[in-house]
């Protein structure tokens, strides 16, 4: 009997082109920073986020996805007004996690996908509250708010993820 | 040594990195910039994003530019003929309001009473946000390049937008109201209660610092008080949408911004705002019977026709707003005759504009100093 939910299947590990691993990073960046001047609501969607969770779940690569969360964390501080960290500390425990749990859960149904990205924006969120704590804010904290924006996120990350999986290739 | 950091490396890795980021937080927060300058890291992600937020932005409007200008004008020359008239009935309410401004600017002489005048604004386009609820300032297509500084005041016709956060030569941000950072210096306009106007995490700002015993009435105009020294006196910063206790001694009064900040295209950045007195060189002498209207009770006005000539007079003289100042001058002989019924006649009118209402004058810019110039509305 088979005690391990992992396959042979599920731990493939997939690889990208570099035009794709910088240039789908870039993208997400700049449509979150364009698209809300015409689409308002479209500001409670992470696509950074969703991005970084998406290179970690593929890549299964705990060293690449924090870099890679890093990188776009640090990338979205310095866009908006906040101290440059607070989303490259947030973004990088996502990569990692992304990476870990891609390895033991089968990271390609779309029904595991949107739990996934539900628990880690619930994760993220959390982590830039506490963060915002440490630096003297005191931020409050909205639930229902929150948690409606987790799971548009999650709508959307299923829908983003299988549009990204074309761009996959396997190692 | 070596087999723990390796049988470890990606638990180490992520330690590293993540002690890397809270040191440069810790940096960050320990060490505060002077305001204007910018980190570097912030300079190069600007410099990434931007040129293709502006190339996006400007291709959309020339297109629409196109679109609407030398393709789609179905019902222009209808639309065209409403707006003459609306032009028509606009200069006789300007006559009106000249009037009522020329007698406002004498008794502010009297009183020696200086005003904010924003003497010059910069028009700017919107071409990208931060993209995060939880900073919300949006970037505008001009920077020191064309006068802009951290702190200037930023506007629509319709309300206050926000300020200058961070400069760069050819782009600015601009922290909204709606940000959790942001503080304006605000007043109710009916019951003049003063308070501070912050942001919010949901996007919904509130008037904090009323006292919880004080009576605010839902829908109530909020504008600015001046008092923070970034935004000028009287602009309208939204309307009460509810009243709730709040911490302490004080209510909680969400406020709904007047300007739609959800569909901003274009602002005005208030780059220059002059202190001075209203200059009452050309409106003549000061008659006894202006400062008795002044302090002799009102009668209400029964009858419009008194208006009416001066309806019938002032389209017909085709000369420009500034040209026709002379005609001006034969109406308020009749004020002057019938003095308290000037009162009750100036408030009807303003119902249509609202920069016609006393604490607003600051939100008419190049507001005449000279009576030549009539009073209009913020221009670039």
């Amino acid at each position: 009997m088979n005690l391990t939910y992992t396959s042979r299947e599920q731990v493939e590990v997939y690889r990208f082109s570099w035009p794709v691993a910088i240039g789908v990073p870039l993208a997400a960046l700049f449509l979150q920073a364009f698209i809300p001047v015409h689409v308002y609501f479209f500001r409670a969607f992470d696509l950074p986020l969703l991005v970084t969770i998406f290179f970690g779940i593929s890549r299964r690569n705990p060293i690449t996805g924090l870099s890679t969360g890093a990188a776009i964390g640090i990338f979205q501080d310095a866009l908006s007004h906040q101290p440059i960290g607070l989303f490259g500390i947030a973004k990088t425990c996502i990569g990692y996690l992304a990476s870990s749990i891609g390895v033991k859960l089968d990271v390609d149904n779309p029904g595991s996908r949107f739990l996934m990205t539900y628990g880690f924006y619930i994760v993220h969120q959390m982590i830039c509250y506490a963060l915002r704590g440490m630096m003297g804010e005191s931020p409050a904290w909205h639930w229902g708010h929150d948690l409606g924006l987790a799971l548009a996120n999650s709508l959307l990350a299923v829908v983003l993820f299988a549009g990204l999986d074309r761009f996959k290739q396997r190692t | 040594m070596e087999s723990f950091f390796g049988r470890h490396k990606n638990a180490t890795v992520l330690a590293a990195v993540l002690f890397a980021q809270l040191l440069g937080l810790a940096t960050q927060i320990k060490t505060q910039t002077d305001r204007g300058s910018v980190r570097l890291v912030r300079y190069w992600a600007v410099a990434v994003v931007t040129p293709f937020e502006k190339g996006l932005v400007y291709t959309q409007d020339g297109i629409k530019r196109v679109w609407t200008n030398y393709i789609y004008l179905r019902g222009v020359r209808q639309q065209n003929e409403q707006l003459q008239q609306q032009i028509d009935q606009m200069r006789i309410q300007q006559v009106r309001l000249q009037e009522d401004a020329d007698q406002a600017r004498r008794i502010q002489a009297l009183l020696a009473f200086k005003e904010q005048y924003i003497a010059q604004t910069v028009a700017a386009q919107v071409i990208g946000t931060s993209g995060t609820e939880q900073s919300r300032i949006i970037s505008i297509d001009r920077g020191s390049n064309n006068g802009i500084k951290t702190d200037m005041a930023v506007i629509t016709p319709d309300g206050i937008v926000g300020k200058i956060l961070t400069v760069y030569p050819t782009t600015s941000q601009v922290l909204e109201i709606t940000d959790p950072m942001s503080g304006v210096g605000a007043i109710l306009e009916t019951s003049r209660l003063m308070g501070i106007l912050k942001g919010s995490p949901t996007g919904l700002p509130y008037l904090d610092y009323v006292m919880s015993d004080e009576k605010v009435q839902v829908g109530e105009n909020v504008v600015t008080s001046g008092g923070d020294g970034i935004y000028p006196k009287g602009f309208p910063i939204g309307k009460v949408a509810s009243v709730g206790p709040g911490r302490d001694l004080y209510l909680k009064v969400p406020v709904k911004p007047a300007a739609a900040l959800d569909s901003l295209e274009e602002v005005l950045v208030i780059t220059q705002v002059v202190d001075k007195s209203p200059d009452t060189t050309n409106l003549g002498p000061i008659r006894a019977a202006d400062i008795l209207a002044q302090r002799l009770p009102s009668v209400p006005q029964q009858k419009q026709p008194a208006a009416s000539p001066v309806v019938g007079e002032a389209p017909a003289t085709p000369s420009a707003p500034g040209a026709a100042q002379p005609q001006t001058k034969p109406p308020a002989a009749q004020p002057q005759a019938t003095p308290p019924a000037k009162q009750p006649q100036a408030k009807p009118p303003a119902a249509g504009p609202d920069k016609s209402k006393p604490n607003q004058p600051v939100a008419k810019p190049k507001t005449p100093v000279t009576q030549s110039a009539p009073p209009q509305g913020p221009r670039p």
